[in-house]
């Protein structure tokens, strides 16, 4: 029996619950009993009686199997292993798990009963854990019957079910941001324990590769995030100075002073730019932008580096403009027209208008917009994976390769990796820093865009 | 109700000193016409009053004199407006001097999200009227004694001009509508959104004002256009049905449906 | 000069005025210019740089399927077929008609696509009995010829190809033997290092899986989550917090998401590497706030006159939210499902963390097999050295943007749709 099978069968118990409750509450209907809801919400409790307990059994079980199983796995190990280091028990019980599916490795005696003990483990886990997910889903069946009568409130339980399981979804936002607080966290504390923190905040060298040789003396590698820091802000800076003059003036021009035509026509244009997958801007950065400004700085007797931070910031700033005119435009348009009349009402031209009213009115909508930009700018991946480079260099010249926390994350993180490697770990930290970093702005973004939203509401 | 066919206005339509003259203006608002063949004339230094039903075209009139009705895309205007003889729908004719010298004050108090001072300066700013600061400060100072307002914000014209009262609000709008020294002042309803107090404080400085100033004012309370305006003009369905002293419009209406509205048949 | 009336000073700031005010105006002209032409030189640069991957260039060649030099006869079974060497057949063809010098030799084999001697096997296993029968076939060619072959002809020299092969393929196109097809193994292919034979059919397949997976998941979740929210939720603490949390998440670069996936999903609860099941995880937590944000716009566009009929009619809660509120607002919950999954479409980052940047050659076939989708897929052909490689990624990219544009179309035509509602 394999899971596909057990989730068939719980889905056919499902459906005949609910067919069986909602006929036997007819049945009793027409006996002369009066029903207390319709046969329809018993039909639905006893179908959620018998499903939900049953896949909740099979969640929870999934999610704590894994540790589980390798803490009764322990104690078959070696007495030698048992005492070693953590990394060194990972180690081995990774290498039982590899033996168990039969992975090609040279058998190791030693853990030979750590082997079998998981092969019988995990027989006897498949038995229990599926049968168990029957056996309960068969309880909820029997009971939810006997409960079935006239009198049973089947509404407002079922409404009650279903709003807690409403509530829970809610819940997984939460959860989400719990999870990805937690998972940095956790995997960042485990790099500080190796790398002091001063060092990773405020250090200036960035080779990370360095940890691969650990015969060598330099074996620890260095983690001075600084470079990557700025190399973050100098690209974003770029990204924002394309990105703010363009997206706010197009916004302007779009709301303000473009005829209802060109509107129609040009708005949804540049939020096709919006829709572009980055990835695809990336490519077009390298394929494109890059060769065109090294040319370009070649020709002016620049050195331009093949992956400069500018081809980068080019390419995302102009990924960005949509981003920034569609926020902007929303917070234009919410200044309320009272304030244009005034203001044309005096004789001032359009642009006065917007000048000195229409910007500084819509001031902390308008900065509430380019700090979700900045946010973005900074989160942005692809772009900066494929156009800049892999050098930390630490320079404020947007014409050299600079490297980003994005850029290490993902360049530590693809391919096979240790987990307990300093070098992974590092990418946690790194991710902590820009999850913290892009969240504050966020959450500080929309307070500031909401309390101007009820400003003119 | 409908369009009368044939209409011509009752009344004393043409004034001996105009300031402000219409000829037969027409508004659509796209293919609907909002206003029929209008003539007129408001005279220098007087106070006339725009009155009528909601959605007679009285706002949509008074929006016509300064080309405010420009802002809005679909708005097309027909036939003549000539201020001091000179018509301001001439292409050649821009309308940010125009403005500047026919002013405007709205329905409901709109001052700009900035301080008392600068709310006053902007326009003397950006039309370049002040050489100097003192200059600048002089022109603050006497708009806001003219208004009326001096006295209670003298202490405080760095703070926000969204921090005053309705009424205070509508008087930093006309305030500020004064600082840049026009010839005409347009009023649409401007104490529509006040409280009876504040109200008679507007209407006491819309009387000042006359002095220097030709007010025209939009108004759907008949008591406010009696007490303010030297002359009255009815508006009905888009067409002026009747122009005369105010005294006459309110005693002996000549036309009908003038008649019929005062006397609170419709409104 | 304080002697000029306000007339005169009013007339006498005009001119700097129009001139700013005409040099604003041209700033704005200029951005909205900016921002279309990045859009149009986008296009037109991928377009022409992807078209031609859509087609490959083949050689017309008659060939003997030798019987004897395969060890097969027409009543061979597959196994024997499978096992006969048409690389040699093809390469003993060549060497007779070209008759290079030996040195020359291998210069010659590389001109032909190591794909040829599938299409030769492929062919009899479709039709044993063609063996011992010269058969005329558009044999696939190798990367470098086919790009000489679109780009290259006329040029005198090539920076891959030289001279002696410059002479034979200049004698083939010549002849006329050389010509282009429609690249149908672009379409029917998973990835292969050999660019001729790299495809996307598993990248889509993959694609397809991991947003079968993002969408089962995203949208019974995220309706849920929004009709408590707009429906159920009491004002209190607990609720604004919530709806922090999912406006911010909304705004977090996608790339952490990926973290959580390494971290929880994978290393944590041991879900496999590289699969759709984890790639529709981790994109389901990512689209989750977009979709809860349109649907409760859905929600609270319908109109609250529905909702008091039906409690006038003595619905409960619950049955005024799931026969009134739903049906109406399941419009537009669709539309912002479509977007969140058109963004989940486009994402590669966050995939790059959970390992679905595997070189997967075998079209996978359930969520559990390892897999990658199309974003990433561009992202590894675009590292690619040959420039076949780039006409493909281009090329998938088209691909990309054509499933991008029809799914925003649908949420546009859905949007229009219920527009015309009320």
């Amino acid at each position: 029996m394999n899971y596909s099978s057990l989730l068939i069968a719980i889905v056919i118990l499902f459906g005949g619950a609910y067919l069986l409750g909602r006929n036997r509450a007819r049945a009793l209907a027409s006996a002369g009993g009066s029903l207390h809801s319709l046969p329809t919400h018993y039909g639905a409790l006893m179908a959620l009686w018998t499903g939900l307990p049953a896949v909740l059994l099979l969640l929870l079980w999934s999610i704590l199997q894994g540790p589980v199983v390798d803490a009764l796995l322990v104690k078959q190990l070696p007495a030698a292993i048992q005492q070693g280091t953590d990394i060194e028990i990972q180690l081995a019980l990774s290498k039982v798990h590899n033996l168990a599916q039969g992975a090609g490795l040279a058998a190791d005696a030693s853990l030979q009963p750590a082997v079998e003990h998981l092969l019988a483990l995990e027989q006897r886990n498949r038995v229990l854990h599926m049968g168990g997910a029957l056996v309960i889903a068969l309880l909820g069946l029997g009971l939810s019957w006997r409960r079935l009568r006239p009198s049973l409130r089947a509404r407002t339980e079922v409404e009650r079910i279903v709003s807690v399981l409403l509530f829970t979804s809610s819940g997984i936002a939460v959860l989400t941001t719990f999870g990805i607080l937690a998972s940095v966290l956790y995997e960042a504390w485990a790099f500080f324990q190796k790398v002091n923190v001063f060092e990773f905040l405020f250090g200036t060298t960035w080779s990370p590769q360095v940890a691969l040789r650990e015969d060598q003396s330099g074996s620890s590698g260095s983690f001075g995030a600084v470079p990557l820091f700025t190399g973050t802000l100098l690209i974003s800076l770029i990204a924002m100075s394309i990105a703010v003059p363009v997206g706010l003036m197009s916004a302007i021009y779009l709301s303000e002073y473009a005829t209802p035509t060109v509107r129609k026509y040009a708005k949804p244009a540049l939020e096709v730019l919006a829709g572009i997958p980055t990835v695809v801007y990336g490519f077009f950065a390298v394929l494109t932008v890059a060769p065109m400004v090294r040319d370009i700085g070649v020709s002016m007797g620049l050195d331009v580096s093949s992956e400069s931070a500018l081809a980068a910031g080019l390419v995302m700033g102009i990924m960005i403009i949509p981003f920034v005119s569609s926020l902007s435009d929303d917070v234009i348009n919410a200044v309320p027209q009272s304030l244009r009349d005034g203001s044309y009402g005096l004789g001032a031209t359009r642009s006065e208008t917007v000048r000195q009213v229409i910007i500084p009115a819509a001031l902390p909508g308008i900065v509430g917009a380019v700090m979700l930009a900045v946010s973005r700018a900074i989160g942005e991946t692809m772009i900066v994976a494929m156009a800049a480079g892999l050098a930390a260099n630490l320079t404020a010249n947007p014409l050299d390769s600079v490297t980003t926390v994005t850029v290490q994350i993902v360049t530590l993180l693809v391919g096979d990796q240790e987990f307990d490697s300093p070098k992974t770990l590092a990418a946690f930290a790194l991710g902590l820093v820009l999850f913290l970093v892009t969240l504050t702005l966020n959450f500080i973004a929309l307070k500031v865009v909401q309390k101007y939203r009820e400003q003119y509401d | 109700m409908s369009i009368i066919e044939n209409h011509t206005t009752n009344g004393q339509a043409f004034s001996e000193a105009p300031k402000l003259q219409a000829r037969n203006v027409d508004v659509f608002y796209g293919d609907k016409q909002a206003i029929y063949d209008v003539s007129f004339d408001i005279g220098a230094n007087e106070v006339i009053a725009l009155i009528g039903p909601s959605g007679c075209g009285k706002s949509t009139f008074l929006r016509c004199l300064n080309r405010m009705n420009d802002t809005i895309d679909i708005c097309r205007i027909e036939g003549d407006i000539l201020l001091d003889e000179e018509n301001i729908y001439d292409p050649k004719v821009d309308v940010v001097p125009l403005r500047a010298r026919v002013g405007m004050v709205f329905q409901k108090p709109n001052p700009f999200p900035k301080s008392i001072y600068d709310n006053i300066a902007y326009g003397p700013r950006i039309h370049g009227l002040a050489q100097s600061r003192v200059e600048l400060d002089e022109i603050v100072e006497r708009s806001l004694q003219r208004a009326g307002l001096w006295n209670e914000v003298k202490d405080r014209l760095h703070s926000p001009g969204t921090g005053l009262s309705g009424g205070q609000q509508q008087r930093l709008c006309i305030a500020r509508t004064i600082a840049v020294d026009p010839e005409v002042i347009l009023m649409d309803e401007p104490c529509s959104a006040l409280d009876p107090i504040a109200t008679a404080k507007i209407e006491e400085l819309i009387d000042e004002l006359r002095e220097n100033y030709t007010i025209a004012i939009v108004t759907h309370s008949m008591q406010q256009a009696a007490r303010v305006s030297q002359r009255t003009a009815y508006f009905h369905m888009g067409q002026l049905i009747e122009v005369n002293p105010t005294d006459q419009v309110f005693t002996t209406p000549e036309h009908s449906l003038t008649e019929a509205y005062i006397t609170g048949r419709f409104g | 000069m304080t002697n000029l009336t306000t007339r005169e000073k009013v007339e006498r700031s005009m001119k700097r005025r129009r001139a700013s005010e005409s040099r604003f105006r041209a700033y704005g002209v200029a951005s909205v210019v900016f921002g279309l032409l990045c859009l149009v030189i986008l296009f037109t640069d991928i377009l022409r740089n992807g078209v031609s991957a859509f087609e490959q260039t083949v050689m017309d060649v008659s060939i003997e399927l030798d019987g004897d030099y395969l060890g097969i006869d027409s009543q061979a079974d597959d196994s024997a077929i499978k096992l006969a060497n048409f690389d040699g057949l093809v390469k003993r063809h060549f060497d007779r008609e070209v008759q290079p010098e030996r040195r020359d030799r291998r210069q010659l084999f590389s001109l032909i696509s190591a794909g040829a001697s599938w299409q030769l096997q492929k062919m009899v296993l479709e039709d044993p009995s063609l063996v011992g029968q010269t058969v005329n076939v558009a044999l696939l060619m190798d990367d470098d010829v086919d790009q000489w072959f679109k780009h290259y002809r006329g040029h005198s020299a090539h920076p891959v190809l030289n001279e002696t092969q410059l002479g034979w393929l200049n004698q083939w196109a010549d002849e006329g033997r050389l010509h282009t097809n429609f690249n149908t193994l672009f379409f029917t292919n998973g990835d292969s290092s050999e660019p001729e034979l790299a495809g996307i059919r598993g990248a889509i397949t993959g694609t397809f899986l991991t947003l079968m997976v993002t969408f089962l998941l995203s949208f019974p979740i995220g309706i849920a989550a929004a009709i408590y929210l707009e429906e159920f939720a009491p004002r209190n603490k607990i609720t604004e917090f919530v709806e922090i949390n999912i406006n911010n998440l909304a705004a977090v670069p996608s790339i952490t998401f990926g973290l959580l996936g390494l971290a929880i999903f994978i290393n944590l609860f041991g879900v496999a590497r590289s699969t759709p099941l984890v790639g529709g995880l981790v994109l389901t937590l990512m689209t989750l706030p977009t979709i809860i944000i349109s649907s409760r716009a859905a929600i609270k566009a319908v109109p609250p006159s529905i909702r008091e009929a039906a409690y006038g009619l003595g619905a409960s809660k619950m049955q005024v939210v799931f026969h009134h509120v739903l049906p109406l607002a399941l419009p537009g919950m669709l539309t912002g499902t479509i977007i969140g999954m058109a963004q989940a479409l486009g994402e590669t980052a966050p995939l790059l963390m959970i390992g679905m940047i595997a070189f997967v050659v075998d079209v996978p076939g359930f969520i559990t097999d390892p897999s990658t989708v199309l974003p990433v897929q561009i992202y590894l052909w675009s590292n690619g050295s040959e420039a076949a490689f780039t006409e493909r990624t281009s090329g998938a990219i088209i691909v990309l943007l054509c499933f991008l544009i029809t799914m925003n179309a649908a949420a546009v035509w859905l949007r229009r749709k219920l527009e015309r509602r009320w």
